[in-house]
């Protein structure tokens, strides 16, 4: 059996501010620094693959793999163009793509790598391989974030990552690109005064904050539907779901929350999970489990339904 | 300009790129099969165009879901975009080179007349924009030539971030906004909404994205309100069908959320006349109709 594991995991922002105009904002300059550590840390391992998750990539079908070896292209933000533009050129490795694709389809999910001259790689990705892996010195894959997908089908993605890491024998350090609190400022906001958008938000970011400090990363996953629906959570948190899920659904880590700040309105922190044993004592659990995906409870069909495997 | 400009058409045209796909263009890196899933639709699209095709109009005006902006409405503010669109939901079947110009002033007026009625907006400046496949997809089905200027307006979030009546209230007054400076700049505009009507998809997709055997509608309530709302249309209910809006959104996860048709509806002060129906049809689960509001027929007929 391959040595493959997970050497550990970062929440990362999912606004590209911080990378693309620090100085513009004592919040993002804040982040921006705060990166180095991150990046000095992930230096310092014996990483040879970071794996992302991003809210800003959206899918329909199933769950898409980046695959193209050295995509070479520019993505321009959607609200945030006047910023410039953030040109890029990736090392990405497209044979554990692959190795994921499998196992994601192994475990009933929807799921097909994309290599495409032009592909717009998303704005959260590109910003976090900018401030962590600048000179591609670590391959990197990215996954993307299905719509529809909700808690049960996100652990089963989680689960596969792990699988596939294992069979690829990658050390691989995971990256969980998203915001806490995700409500942005619907107009033209002073970049020097930007502030988490509400009271409310800001403290149910600090709860969450509280709790991965102290590395309690599955109690989180837990929280996470609490968490969105209080406090807008990005994508209701799918990206904490995966991390939880790929790293083994435990609150054993060494937890580290290198920045909070506001970019925008939304909460955006820099946290880092290591595993060590027995820190975060028990589990709370509430939600279910679940090692297999079954495919959509269309109820209301008439048309034929995915079939069940075991 | 001494004549006063106008809103000749107002159209309901729906962006699945798997049209584009199955119409295989040059432009268009991907090739398809001719299998013919989505022939309703493409049979709609040119009724749409053999009914505007005697119009005069200078000017295309496309209201996208796929430029999504949290910080207000945006409008492309560049005369002229060339580049390649990969649609990064289905990149294996949208790969498209564009070039197209924009009416910049057009645009410029449009975002003047809505910050009057308190709207956050924002010119796109920026050179290097890849234009949505929204934007692109109407257009081309509309006017494949690309030989008029466009003008394309973003999504806001409103909907999402704030509610579905508070992003209503908002499209509605883009669109008096749009009527306003279409008029003050002395245009003939074709305005597109370019959505979908009920909008969930399937999570899988056959070896043949074009099928036929696998596309059907996502399910029987999506049908039911889809045919509702179509119904509304055809017999004139435009009021009622700003009414019952938010439920068709919340109901039959209508891609309407993203504003364009309620955008379309109030540039066109809420028309109480007869729409066509050219054609309806489902792409990946999604209901898709194309829909015209001839207003230059019926100021002839008044
Ligand atoms: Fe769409």
């Amino acid at each position: 059996m391959s040595d493959g594991r997970v050497l550990g995991a970062y929440l990362v922002p999912n606004q590209p501010l911080p990378c693309m105009a620090p100085e513009q904002s004592p919040a993002w300059q804040s982040l921006h620094d705060s990166y180095a550590k991150v990046r000095a840390e992930i230096e310092a391992s014996e990483a040879d693959l970071i794996l992302i998750f991003s809210t800003r990539w959206v899918s329909i079908i199933g769950h898409q793999m980046q695959a193209d070896p050295e995509p070479d292209f520019w993505v321009v933000d959607e609200d945030f163009h006047q910023f410039g533009s953030l040109h890029y050129k990736l090392r990405i490795d497209a044979d554990f793509a692959a190795t994921y694709r499998d196992c994601a389809k192994a475990r009933g999910l929807e799921a097909r790598t994309v290599a495409y001259q032009g592909f717009p790689i998303d704005v959260g990705s590109i910003s976090a391989l900018k401030m962590l892996n600048p000179d591609n010195r670590i391959a990197a894959g990215i996954v993307s974030c299905n719509v529809y997908s909700d808690r049960a089908e996100t652990l089963v993605l989680g689960k596969a990552a792990a699988d596939a890491i294992k069979q690829s024998g990658r050390k691989v350090i995971l990256l969980g690109v998203s915001a806490l609190s995700n409500r942005m400022f619907t107009e033209w906001i002073d970049p020097q005064q930007d502030r988490i958008h509400s009271l409310k938000d800001d403290e149910w970011n600090r709860k969450l904050l509280e709790l991965l400090g102290e590395g309690r990363l599955e109690d989180v996953s837990q929280l996470s539907r609490e968490f969105s629906r209080q406090a807008n959570g990005d994508s209701k948190m799918k990206a904490i779901w995966w991390m939880a899920s790929a790293m083994g659904q435990t609150n054993d880590y060494r937890g580290t929350v290198f920045d909070y700040q506001p970019v925008w309105g939304t909460g955006a922190a820099l946290v880092g999970l290591t595993p060590a044993k027995n820190l975060g004592g028990g589990l709370e659990y509430d939600e279910d489990d679940t090692d297999f995906f079954r495919g959509d409870r269309n109820v209301l069909s008439t048309a034929k339904q995915k079939e069940v495997k075991p | 300009m001494s004549e006063p400009g106008r809103i000749v058409t107002g159209c309901l045209a729906p962006h699945p790129p798997h049209l584009v796909y199955a119409a295989n263009p040059e432009q268009n890196e991907p090739r398809s099969s001719g299998a013919g899933a989505w022939a309703p639709l493409l049979e709609g699209y040119a009724r749409l165009r053999e009914s505007i095709k005697d119009k005069e109009y200078d000017v295309i005006l496309v209201h996208t879901p796929h430029w999504k902006t949290c910080v207000g409405h945006h409008l492309l503010g560049v005369p002229h975009f060339e580049g390649l669109s990969v649609d990064p939901i289905f990149p294996n079947l949208f790969r498209f080179h564009f070039d197209l110009q924009v009416d910049v002033e057009l645009a410029q007026a449009i975002h003047d007349e809505a910050e009057k009625e308190g709207l956050v907006m924002n010119m796109m400046r920026n050179p290097e924009f890849r234009v949505d496949y929204g934007t692109i997809t109407s257009n081309y089905l509309v006017r494949p030539a690309f030989d008029l200027p466009i003008v394309a307006i973003s999504s806001a979030r409103t909907y999402f971030d704030y509610s579905d009546e508070a992003g209503e209230r908002e499209m509605l007054a883009l669109g008096a906004a749009t009527k306003r400076a279409v008029e003050k700049t002395g245009r003939k505009a074709l305005l597109l909404a370019s959505c979908s009507l009920s909008h969930r998809h399937f999570t899988d997709e056959p070896a043949d994205p074009e099928d036929p055997s696998f596309e059907h509608i996502y399910n029987e309530n999506q049908s039911k309100w889809d045919h509702h709302v179509m119904n509304l249309m055809q017999t004139g209910q435009t009021r009622r069908l700003l009414e019952e809006m938010p439920d068709f959104i919340a109901q039959a996860n209508a891609e309407c959320r993203d504003g364009s048709l309620t955008w379309l509806l109030g540039a066109m002060d809420v028309p109480n006349m007869e729409a066509k129906i050219h054609g309806y049809g489902t792409v990946i689960g999604t209901g898709n109709a194309i829909v015209e509001w001839d207003l230059a027929a019926a100021e002839v007929q008044a």
